[in-house]
């Protein structure tokens, strides 16, 4: 086969493969939300526990009516979920599955990441102010104040992996972490890694920084006026990106697909660590109240980044002075 | 809005030209009901709130003139429906007055019972609706809220056991009670609120010193001692800034005499002394319902005996105010009697309807989502503002 086919190949079986397991994601959080409550969750819908739930979301938001505002400025409002679904299932193109399993291992995977799902607010901006909803464009205000604020932060915790590991290759960053994972290194990696999962709560927009959707104040936010599959895209686009941050995470962090047992297990192996790392961000939506939007911006603005550039300075110390790296 | 139909705005000048007004219910997740309010928002930041109300509107007072005494009792719980107790206690406990009848020592006791258990259950309610506003319904605010849910409903199956009612009871009657303990109930009840002052101290360690509560809560919606007296606020909410008003203590009804419990105070006035007084609150009346179940006298629960057809219970002519300590605060009632089996004329006096009178005097300055944080800690009840 030409070498383009391949990836276009490639890029289908990831692509369904994805939407597979968000579908499923939702379940997970469903059932793990479920048990925090005291409440048992789906369970009748595909016996034993719902596990055909999602699939029954998914079939009725395709019956549901598509509804367009009369006064919405009709081409942003319907490209909006398109633009904000794209970005949040491009940046699994970079992430490398196994040893050579994936779409594209670039030489500057962790950057195509970091800049692809930073795009994610053009979307988000373009559903608020195309619905001609006083909510919704509150919602997509404070969007644009918190997404902003947050990838700073975010990007320099996660750059500190890629300082450790001296490259920007997904598969290097793995690979640089054969011996230690770089949640294990030593108080840097920690570090890192809580500033990396507060900056993902942010970044994913969970509680307890969900301002953006917000439903008790902004209905739902910038999604408010949306309905059948266009809701359905935005929501698929969400923990696409939920999912995508979560295996960066488990990436960077958690060592990628290392782990005991034969070399086919390491697919499983990152799997399970990217749930992990999604039920970790899942326990924190569910045990917190939302902050206010000055709140929020003071936390990144005042806290969160002077404190990563000085965790990377510290980082780029260390490595300068030879300090010992993963592996 | 129409010129003619000015209303009054509390404004402050940020000097701003961008303004947004928006809507706020009454339909809306955290209208707790059926309350609109119209915000004018710059930026974030709201400058001025037009609080409506009225779409819950049932002519409660008009229904009451044309109800026997021994018909609205019933009625009268659904007024306030989160704490139906209390509301049919301020009723009768009215109409007793007026027509100076007595109430057996059983039957008072039996009605701070009660009293003191809607008040356990309202405020579980308070507690969830609040966290529901501010933590979303897909996040913490959710988990509380299911908490405190399988807390009133342990309440609710009391109620049920001794009414047969799990929402609107028509427990109280006039001259006493409708319904006396099943056997067996005492020993359920105590199990109960055991088990209920165990869950309070989870709720606490979760909130108590949770960060993101308490930037969402200290500072936010402060009232000054002196604009809680002026605008009439009652309750948690006076008692949060600093007032010690409570109508158990200021002019015992019902026997609360007899009960040793604080009145708690804060003096900070903000959401967060609102919730300390509350959750205080949860205990003391843990307290009463202890001290109720261990002093329970015995006797007949009314003092006058069955009636065979509704109208036959009559007030002498006379008017008077009872009161009573509702879940929200000062709940009473104003009877005129005139001899006949139905009031002349009844007016509510609905804790809520004061409490919500505060929110145009602070809300402007504070952000979007403060307001939700601060109507949820006035706890109003729809039923009871409206009527």
């Amino acid at each position: 086969m030409p070498p383009l086919a391949v990836d276009a190949l490639a890029g289908f079986i990831v692509l369904n493969a994805i939407i597979g397991v968000v579908t499923y994601i939702t379940l997970l959080e469903r059932k793990f939300a479920a048990r925090m409550q005291s409440r048992i969750g789906p369970y009748y819908v595909g016996r034993p526990h719902g596990w055909l739930q999602p699939i029954a979301d998914a079939l009725k938001l395709m019956m549901k009516e598509d509804i367009v505002p009369t006064r919405a400025d009709r081409w942003v409002y319907n490209l909006a979920p398109l633009a904000f679904l794209v970005p949040c299932m491009l940046i699994f193109a970079t992430i490398p599955f196994a040893p050579g399993l994936g779409v594209a291992d670039l030489n500057i995977g962790v950057l195509f990441f970091l800049a692809v799902s930073s795009l994610e607010i053009v979307g988000l901006f373009m559903g608020g102010w195309g619905s001609n909803n006083k909510y919704a464009l509150l919602s997509a205000m404070r969007a644009v104040n918190q997404i902003i604020s947050y990838d700073l932060p975010f990007i320099f915790a996660a750059l500190v992996p890629v300082l450790l590991a001296g490259s920007l290759q997904m598969s290097a960053i793995v690979t640089a972490q054969t011996g230690l994972w770089f949640v294990a290194y030593p108080v840097i990696g920690q570090l890192a890694f809580v500033a990396f999962v507060l900056t993902t709560l942010a970044a994913e927009n969970r509680v307890p920084f969900d301002i953006l959707e917000a439903e008790s104040e902004l209905v739902a936010g910038f999604r408010v006026e949306y309905s059948g599959m266009k809701f359905a895209l935005i929501q698929l686009g969400e923990y696409a990106h939920m999912l995508g941050t979560s295996f960066l995470g488990a990436l960077l962090f958690l060592g990628g697909w290392l782990g005991p047992g034969p070399a086919w297990l390491g697919p499983v192996w990152f799997l399970l660590k990217a749930v992990i790392v999604f039920l970790l961000v899942t326990w924190v939506r569910w045990s917190f109240v939302r902050i206010r939007v000055d709140q929020i911006l003071a936390i990144s603005w005042k806290l969160l980044l002077p404190a990563t550039i000085v965790l990377l300075l510290a980082t780029g110390l260390v490595v300068a002075a030879g300090g010992p790296r993963g592996g | 809005m129409p010129e003619t139909q000015t209303r009054h705005v509390v404004e402050l000048g940020y000097g701003g030209n961008e303004r947004l007004i928006m809507n706020m219910g009454p339909q809306h997740p955290s209208s707790h009901g059926v309350f609109r309010a119209i915000l004018t928002l710059e930026g974030e930041t709201v400058v001025a709130v037009d609080a409506v109300i009225g779409y819950l509107h049932r002519c409660h007072e008009k229904l009451a003139e044309t109800l026997t005494y021994v018909q609205y009792p019933s009625i009268a719980s659904k007024t306030d429906y989160v704490s139906a107790m209390t509301a049919e206690l301020a009723y009768v406990h009215a109409v007793e007055k007026v027509g100076k009848i007595d109430v057996p020592k059983r039957a008072q006791y039996l009605r701070v019972l009660a009293a003191e258990l809607q008040r356990i259950a309202s405020h579980c309610l308070w507690l969830g609706t609040w966290c529901l506003d501010m933590g979303g319904a897909l996040g913490g605010g959710a988990t509380v809220f299911l908490y405190c849910i399988r807390e009133r409903e342990m309440i609710l199956d009391l109620f049920e056991a001794l009414t047969g009612a799990r929402l609107l009871y028509g427990f109280h009657q006039i001259g006493g009670t409708r319904y006396d303990v099943p056997p067996g109930w005492a020993a359920r009840c105590r199990e109960t609120v055991d088990f209920i002052e165990r869950r309070i101290d989870e709720y606490e360690a979760m909130l108590d010193d949770n960060p993101f509560f308490l930037v969402r809560t200290q500072g936010v919606g402060v009232v000054s001692r002196e604009l809680a007296q002026e605008v009439g606020l009652a309750g948690p909410l006076i008692r949060g800034s600093g007032v010690a008003y409570d109508v158990r203590r200021a002019e015992p009804y019902s026997s609360y005499e007899d009960f040793d419990f604080v009145v708690p105070v804060e003096t900070a006035g903000d959401c967060f002394a609102r919730y300390r007084v509350r959750m205080v609150e949860f205990r003391q009346s843990i307290r009463i319902v202890r001290q109720v179940l261990d002093g329970l006298p015995e006797g007949p629960i009314s003092s006058r005996p069955g009636v065979k057809s509704v109208g036959q219970v009559r007030i002498a002519k006379g008017e008077g105010y009872g009161r009573v300590e509702g879940a929200r605060g000062e709940v009473g009632c104003y009877v005129v009697a005139d001899g006949g089996p139905k009031p002349y004329r009844l007016k509510w006096r609905g804790a809520s309807f004061s409490n919500l009178a505060i929110l145009p005097h602070i809300l402007p300055g504070h952000k979007v989502a403060d307001v939700v944080a601060i109507m949820g800690s006035v706890d109003p009840v729809f039923g009871e503002v409206d009527r």
